[in-house]
């Protein structure tokens, strides 16, 4: 099988998250989710705020490194918000975003900042507990790795960096392909060397 | 129906056909001129082509609303073992009850309605009396009420189904993918695809967005009313009469895809069709799409003069991407090899029934 590779330059894909730059929205709670440098992001939206002083106030932030380590923890923790909170990871974090959401109302808002990962998984378990899908600004910013589910084993490898990659769970060679689900928060893996066992082409680094 | 039932091929004159999508392979087609060839001209480039699904010409696939053909017991016997392998072939999310429900009656009427030899339905009430003979079913069950079904709603009836269905929700102005069943699909996962709008599960489908289709499909389809359903088709290429090509197991049918020779191309290339079909469902609100797979081997394609002619012109002047995307590529040489001596040159008549 012939398999095109697109670009990671390539207008956006129909099924890819688009992301524009977060926007300060009136609310009753903020609940912030963020990594990697997804806390410039925040910083940013913070900027254009009316009363910031009042948004912070109001938010909630919850934050972790970047699958690379870039930890910009400090500066979000310096903000002075009326909750932070530094997970070492996007795991860790998830708990307590799910625990958040048991108690927000209607008319809280959700900015979503940093990894496809991290955004992806934090909107899966905001749309479980049924907020608008408007009620959810995504940007995203620093890396690009990219969570893949392998279509046939359906594990889950995280940071993928090169395409093609190796599943982490059953080992078949899988080539990115370029669809995302939204439920799953992941884009899918399909096996390259399915139908020529062994004609594997080489992998080139397309997400850092 | 379940793996436990026992197909007996001489019951009902011997109409229903005992064979297999898989190892064997003894699927065919006892008169190819029922096959739904889907070119009614000579090139083919995507469009939104939805016709109004009315009964059409009898003897065909148009026949009725729902074709129960030679190939329903054998196709339904794959069908649970699929669903045996991969539960996750069969996904409704919790909001789809309802219009799982709402699609169970409208091909139980059909069915009843269509083929009353084969199906019955009987209603007090809300409580139904359903029958279905060449699957060996009988149940009384309350209508809305899931208790009273050995499965869910959705999954019930399309253990008694022929095509992969997707039930759509419509909000925020598109159409959400919310349950589906993919047992007979061609290459798409249904597990990944739940959950998805109507763009992001179209968005591996080359060319058609920078055409608009997408756009004008969406537009058509949110106007769609309860009783006036719609059809259109698709079609791609299958080596081996394989129902279930599933993203799940490429690795398994992948390979198949590598054993075309010049000699057995004839017999193993299968041209795939989707006769694909659209109905509003009326409390839900939801959207039901049928596709329903038709399977046809270039042999028996090629005793029709006019689908010899325009196969082979049609699959000479793909574009590369839909090649490409429809996964036959790397086969597409020896196909045109194969149909050109199929095609004396001569012209063919517009649409896609035969001309005798």
């Amino acid at each position: 099988m012939k398999v095109e590779l697109t670009p990671t330059d390539a207008p956006s894909i129909k099924s890819r998250p688009v992301y524009a730059a977060l926007e300060p929205r009136p609310g009753k709670l903020h609940v912030i989710v963020a990594d990697c440098q997804g806390a410039e992001a925040v910083t940013d939206m913070l900027a254009k705020a009316n009363d910031r002083a009042e948004f912070l106030a109001a938010a909630h932030v919850m934050y972790c490194p970047g699958p690379a380590g870039v930890d910009l923890s400090a500066r979000l923790e310096a903000l002075g918000a009326a909750q932070f909170f530094r997970a070492p990871t996007i795991p860790a974090l998830l708990p307590r975003l799910v625990r958040v959401l048991s108690d927000a109302h209607m008319g809280t808002q959700f900015y979503l900042a940093g990894t496809e990962s991290l955004i992806g998984q934090a909107e899966r378990e905001i749309m479980n507990t049924g907020f608008p899908f408007a009620a959810i600004q995504k940007e995203q910013r620093g890396s690009t790795l990219r969570r893949v589910q392998c279509v046939h084993c359906k594990g889950i490898t995280e940071n993928v960096a090169t395409d093609p990659f190796k599943c982490s769970h059953c080992g078949l060679n899988l080539f990115v392909r370029d669809h995302y689900s939204r439920r799953i928060a992941a884009f899918q893996g399909v096996n390259i060397d399915a139908e020529d066992p062994g004609q594997v082409p080489e992998s080139v680094v397309r997400f850092k | 129906m379940s793996l436990d039932f026992k197909f007996v091929p001489d019951d009902f004159g011997g109409f229903f056909r005992d064979e297999t999508f898989r190892e064997t392979f003894t699927y065919t087609n006892s008169n190819p001129r029922r096959f739904p060839f889907p070119f009614d001209r000579d090139d083919y480039m995507y469009s939104v082509n939805m016709e109004p699904h009315v009964p059409g010409r009898p003897g065909t696939a148009f026949e009725h609303m729902l074709d129960v053909d030679e190939h329903y017991i054998a196709e339904m016997i794959d069908r649970a073992k699929v669903l045996a392998d991969d539960p996750l072939r069969c996904q409704s999310l919790p909001h789809m009850t309802l219009a799982g429900w709402d699609t169970l009656e409208l091909i139980m009427e059909a069915k009843a309605r269509d083929y009353p030899q084969w199906f019955s339905l009987t209603k007090d009430g809300n409580r139904w009396h359903w029958v279905n003979r060449p699957l060996g079913i009988e149940h009384s069950f309350t209508f809305l009420d899931e208790s009273t079904l050995p499965y869910p709603p959705f999954e019930y009836i399309m253990r008694q189904t022929q095509g992969d269905w997707t039930l759509q929700d419509e909000r925020d102005g598109t159409l959400w993918m919310d349950a589906g069943i993919a047992t007979s699909q061609a290459d798409w996962s249904v597990d990944f695809d739940v959950g998805m709008n109507f763009m992001e599960w179209h968005a591996p489908v080359p060319l058609a967005h920078e055409k608009g289709v997408f756009d004008r499909a969406l537009k058509f389809l949110l106007k769609l009313q309860h009783g006036a359903p719609v059809r259109r088709f698709n079609w791609t290429m299958t080596v081996n009469p394989l129902l279930d090509t599933a993203p799940e197991t490429y690795p398994r049918w992948g390979p198949m895809k590598a054993s075309i020779t010049p000699e057995n191309l004839g017999a193993k290339q299968h041209l795939r069709v989707e006769l694909q079909s659209l109905y509003r469902l009326p409390r839900s609100n939801a959207i039901a799409f049928d596709i329903r797979c038709y399977l046809c081997s270039f042999d028996q394609i090629v005793t029709v003069p006019k689908w010899a002619r325009r196969l082979h012109r049609v699959v000479r002047d793909l574009p590369e991407e839909l090649a490409t995307y429809k996964g036959f590529i790397r086969n597409r040489p020896a196909m045109v090899e194969w149909l050109s001596r199929h095609d004396d040159g001569a012209p063919t008549s517009p649409g896609w029934w035969p001309d005798d």
